[in-house]
């Protein structure tokens, strides 16, 4: 059984100027044990997936969509509902993670009274809380310190444990390295894998810009673009047959260890993303394309290729195979 | 910690040591004769006044150098010899003061602390209901951009003449003499009700926004969003939220005293109540310098007093600056 | 249903025009300043004059009553309103200005230049004003609203420079700033064409507190006695009317109208300050 079940997602943000069609028709499938990729430029929705998933507010407007967890209807549209699934069975990383502590409160506190909250005292999982601190490499001290005595790495860490700390069945990783050097990136990147290695969550969500942090730890990458989905399939695949230009593009911009760019230029793809607010008819890639032709006037569908799960929206792949 | 109140004490020390330096200033470098003048305004009989010339003269120490007058005068200050007053002779200045503070501090520090929590609590609560919000917002305002005198004279005019149920002069009926009686206790509570009501009021309307806004900040705040975000009910929420936004209308109360003094003195003003304030203007009034002095000292030391006092309670509801982190103030 | 987005050209003054606290709060004030510049002119009378009866209620020939001395009340309070904007504007302006100097220099040098006009702020914060200011007056022969200006323009600044001190520390922790010493640019210049830009709409908002701040500070000294010598005011208007027994004698036309305006335009000016805030800060506005 998947772990998430997303079908034709749509959330907007309602601003004075009209609906910005952020996320527009997701569907896509997560399964146990898997660590799912979601990539792509800013403002591609690839964040708003993920905190639709979590916490649905305004701006953010839910407008049509299904979404199933580990089979159970997972009711995103309504916040106080969702509040039995929050921490418990869908838990969040946030983007901002090194600012998610109150600055007034020692760790220890914070962590009890949410725990308090669910009606857990903390002594009851104080044993499993420090096996994980030693496992993110936090020393125990942390917990009678406040947020500003830490580090932005180890604030980090300790909403990492936080979010985690009751076994959710999924997790949202929204952008956790993008502030960090690079070997916390690297130490962060591994603890994300020993999550699910030690199946504190079944199935992650890794949403964040840098392919290369993927192509370390996801099973899969989808690959968004101004809203909707481009490509998705096994990391491997992605990485070294992509198929969609935009991801062609995308791979081929980052540089490789190895090349000298005085011979090859480093490329970058021309332009920018259309404005969501009155995006384009068909595909939205067009503009930039540089191998739009005809058809592309006309959107094309999300569709899988092969039995290995590959998925394109491009007509260029798909359009022969009517 | 300690370069927190290091830092306090110095800059308390500093504004006293100023202060005790411009009170003495003020009798010395005032235009004409100041013994002549309080001289002729006291109307005294002849042999008096040469009395007073002789005391005068020897209480300014105008016989020993100038810088002998700044040290006796010191001595003076630590020995509670404010000289006499003029005004209401020969009664010691320290004496005047000493009845007058009661009735100053009886609407000051209830009016202060009442409208601290009062209007935090319910800024709190009006920042959750919309409805509460849109009737809370206008007349908040309202209330804190009111002048202290204006709110004064209109409850004494609404409450004390047009509707009769309060007095509107006097720190107790004149026609009784105090005393330890119920009555007189009732009668003190009679007459301090209004003066009280109307600093209450105006300091009430500018926590209740301070807080209002602050909580509506606090709520906004990523960690709030992170709460939510882990399914926190919204009363762990909220009172985080509260939390937070506490500390800074701490150091509001603070900032405030001055304005808070201003206050007092009108609004006593406005009722003939006999506080401190009400002294100090008749004393400018009847060009008593002695007195003049003394009430200033006093004031200048409450307000030290009270912001010191604020400051001692912030370190014990900031948790981070017993650490030794912001040192905010 | 698809809706279409609506064309918006100026993102700031559509808000700006939507916000009802924004619109409400310059109504009020807009109201208060055509009174000033208007309402002389609106009274045969002049405002000392002795023109009727004393202690009249208001009527067709006197709209706000008479005084005590037979003066028409309507008149002293339009003209009284002059100089409550004047002295809100020099002395609210050079309250921030000064705040905003010593804050500025405070947060962008640092180091012990901050220390010590943190220091000095803090001292002049401490000293309370009015008792200041009740012997500095009794020094002062002859006193104009111009120097009742100076002086609250001289006392009321230390908030405005904790604030602005605040202000210039986030900003110049900001990246922008950064880059600009990076690539070489002059202080002066930084401070021009990064930092100011910033924060103009935080020291527009300062500017309408401390304009209010002035108002209720000139209003008082007025009433204890210590405001100008000559010319009328609304905080002067009640001091009269109280010195004069309007109170037990129930002469509310008097005293009431002058302290309410006070209010209403002070309120008024807060309410604008918020609405400002929400205009400048879109986190806070309500969609």
């Amino acid at each position: 059984m998947n772990i998430l079940e997303v079908r034709d997602l749509r959330v907007y943000y309602q601003t004075i100027k009209g609906e910005v069609k952020a996320l527009d028709g997701a569907t896509f499938s997560v399964a146990e044990g898997e660590i799912m990729g979601l990539a792509g430029e800013s403002g591609c929705g690839k964040s708003t997936l993920g905190r639709s998933l979590v916490l649905l507010k305004p701006p953010m407007k839910y407008v049509d969509g299904k979404v199933f967890l580990e089979g159970e209807p997972l009711p995103i549209w309504d916040r106080e509902k969702m509040n039995a699934f929050r921490f418990a069975k869908v838990s969040l990383i946030p983007q901002y993670a090194m600012n998610a502590l109150n600055p007034t409160k020692k760790i220890k506190r914070i962590f009890a009274d949410i725990l308090a909250s669910r009606g857990i005292r903390l002594k009851q999982v104080l044993s499993e809380l420090n096996w994980r601190f030693e496992l993110v490499e936090l020393p125990l001290e942390v917990l009678k310190m406040y947020p500003i005595e830490l580090s932005g790495g180890m604030k980090q860490r300790v909403v990492m444990v936080l979010s985690t700390l009751l076994n959710p069945s999924l997790l949202i990783a929204d952008e956790v390295t993008s502030a960090l050097d690079v070997s916390t990136q690297k130490a962060v990147a591994k603890m994300l894998v020993e999550f699910r290695d030690q199946r504190f969550v079944k199935a992650l969500i890794v949403i964040t810009h840098d392919i290369s942090l993927l192509y370390q730890i996801a099973d899969t990458i989808l690959v968004m673009y101004a809203g909707k989905f481009a490509e998705k399939g096994g990391t491997e695949e992605i990485i070294s047959d992509p198929k969609h230009p935009y991801t062609r593009l995308l791979i081929s911009s980052l540089p490789k260890i190895g090349v000298r760019y005085m011979e090859t230029k480093l490329r970058g793809i021309p332009g920018h993303p259309p404005s969501l607010l009155e995006p384009p008819g068909g595909c939205r890639f067009r503009e930039r394309c540089p191998e739009a032709f005809e058809k592309c006037g006309e959107e094309p569908p999300f569709i899988t290729l092969d039995s290995t799960g590959r998925q394109v929206a491009c007509w260029l792949i798909t359009g022969n195979h009517d | 910690m300690t370069r927190y109140l290091v830092r306090k004490v110095t800059i308390y020390l500093l504004t006293f040591f100023l202060a005790v330096t411009i009170d003495w200033i003020i009798p010395r470098f005032m235009p004409g004769n100041p013994i002549q003048t309080m001289l002729s305004r006291a109307a005294l009989r002849a042999e008096a006044v040469e009395v007073m010339r002789g005391y005068y003269l020897k209480a300014f120490g105008l016989d020993v150098p100038v810088w002998q007058q700044y040290l006796n005068f010191w001595k003076a200050v630590f020995h509670g010899d404010l000289g006499v007053s003029v005004y209401l002779f020969p009664k010691p200045v320290i004496k005047v003061i000493a009845e007058a503070i009661p009735y100053t501090l009886a609407i000051l520090v209830p009016a202060i602390i009442l409208s601290w929590i009062a209007g935090n609590k319910f800024g709190a609560f009006a920042a959750r209901r919309k409805w509460l919000d849109s009737t809370l917002l206008p007349m908040g305002y309202f209330l804190t951009a009111t002048p202290y005198m204006w709110l004064g004279i209109f409850l004494a005019w609404g409450f004390g003449v047009a509707l009769g149920w309060f007095p509107i002069a006097g720190g107790y009926s004149f026609a009784m003499t105090p005393n330890l009686s119920w009555k007189f206790v009732l009668d003190l509570l009679w007459h301090w009700f209004l003066p009280f009501a109307s600093l209450f009021l105006v300091m009430f309307g500018g926590w209740a926004i301070g807080m209002r806004n602050m909580i509506i900040y606090e709520l906004e705040a990523d960690y709030s969003q992170y709460l939510e975000s882990l399914g926190a009910p919204r009363r762990l929420i909220r009172s985080y939220a509260f939390r937070n936004a506490i500390l800074p209308q701490i150091t509001g109360l603070a900032l405030q005293m001055g304005t808070i003094a201003a206050g007092a003195v009108v609004t006593e003003t406005v009722f003939s109540y006999p506080g401190i304030g009400s002294l100090i203007v008749q004393a400018i009034q009847n060009q008593d310098y002695f007195l003049i002095q003394g009430c200033f000292l006093f004031i200048i030391i409450g307000v030290l007093l009270a912001n010191f006092i604020v400051d001692i309670v912030y370190l014990i509801v900031d948790p981070r600056t017993r650490r030794g982190m912001i040192g905010e103030i | 249903m698809k809706k279409k987005p609506r064309k918006v050209k100026h993102e700031f003054l559509y808000f700006a025009w939507r916000n009802w606290k924004l619109r409400l709060g310059l109504l009020v004030v807009f109201f208060f300043v055509l009174l000033a510049i208007v309402g002389p002119h609106l009274t045969p009378y002049e405002p000392w004059a002795y023109v009727g009866p004393s202690a009249r209620p208001p009527c067709k020939e006197f709209w706000f009553g008479t005084t005590m001395f037979g003066q028409d009340v309507f008149t002293q309070f339009v003209h009284g309103l002059y100089p409550v904007f004047l002295v809100g504007v020099l002395g609210g302006g050079l309250a921030t200005v000064i705040g905003t100097l010593i804050g500025f220099t405070a947060g962008y040098r640092g180091g012990w230049v901050d220390e010590i006009l943190n220091t000095f702020t803090n001292v002049v914060l401490v000293i309370p004003t009015l008792a200041l200011l009740l012997i500095l007056a009794a020094y002062l022969g002859v006193r104009s609203f111009f120097i009742q200006a100076v002086f609250i323009g001289c006392t009321a600044w230390p908030w405005t420079a904790r604030a602005v001190r605040a202000q210039t520390l986030s900003l110049k922790a900001r990246e922008f700033v950064d880059l600009a010493k990076i690539s070489g640019m002059r202080p002066a210049k930084i401070v021009l064409t990064e930092i100011a830009p910033n924060m103009l709409s935080y020291l527009v908002m300062v500017f309408i507190l401390q304009f209010g701040g002035a108002i209720l500070n000139a209003a008082t000294l007025d009433f204890i006695g210590l405001g100008p010598t000559r010319g009328i005011s609304l905080g002067l208007m009640m001091q009269i009317a109280l010195l004069w027994g309007a109170l037990p004698l129930g002469m509310w036309w008097w005293f009431v109208p002058p302290g309410l305006a006070i209010a209403l335009l002070v309120g008024a000016l807060y309410i604008t300050n918020v609405g400002l805030d929400e205009v400048f800060n879109p986190k806070l506005r309500e969609m």
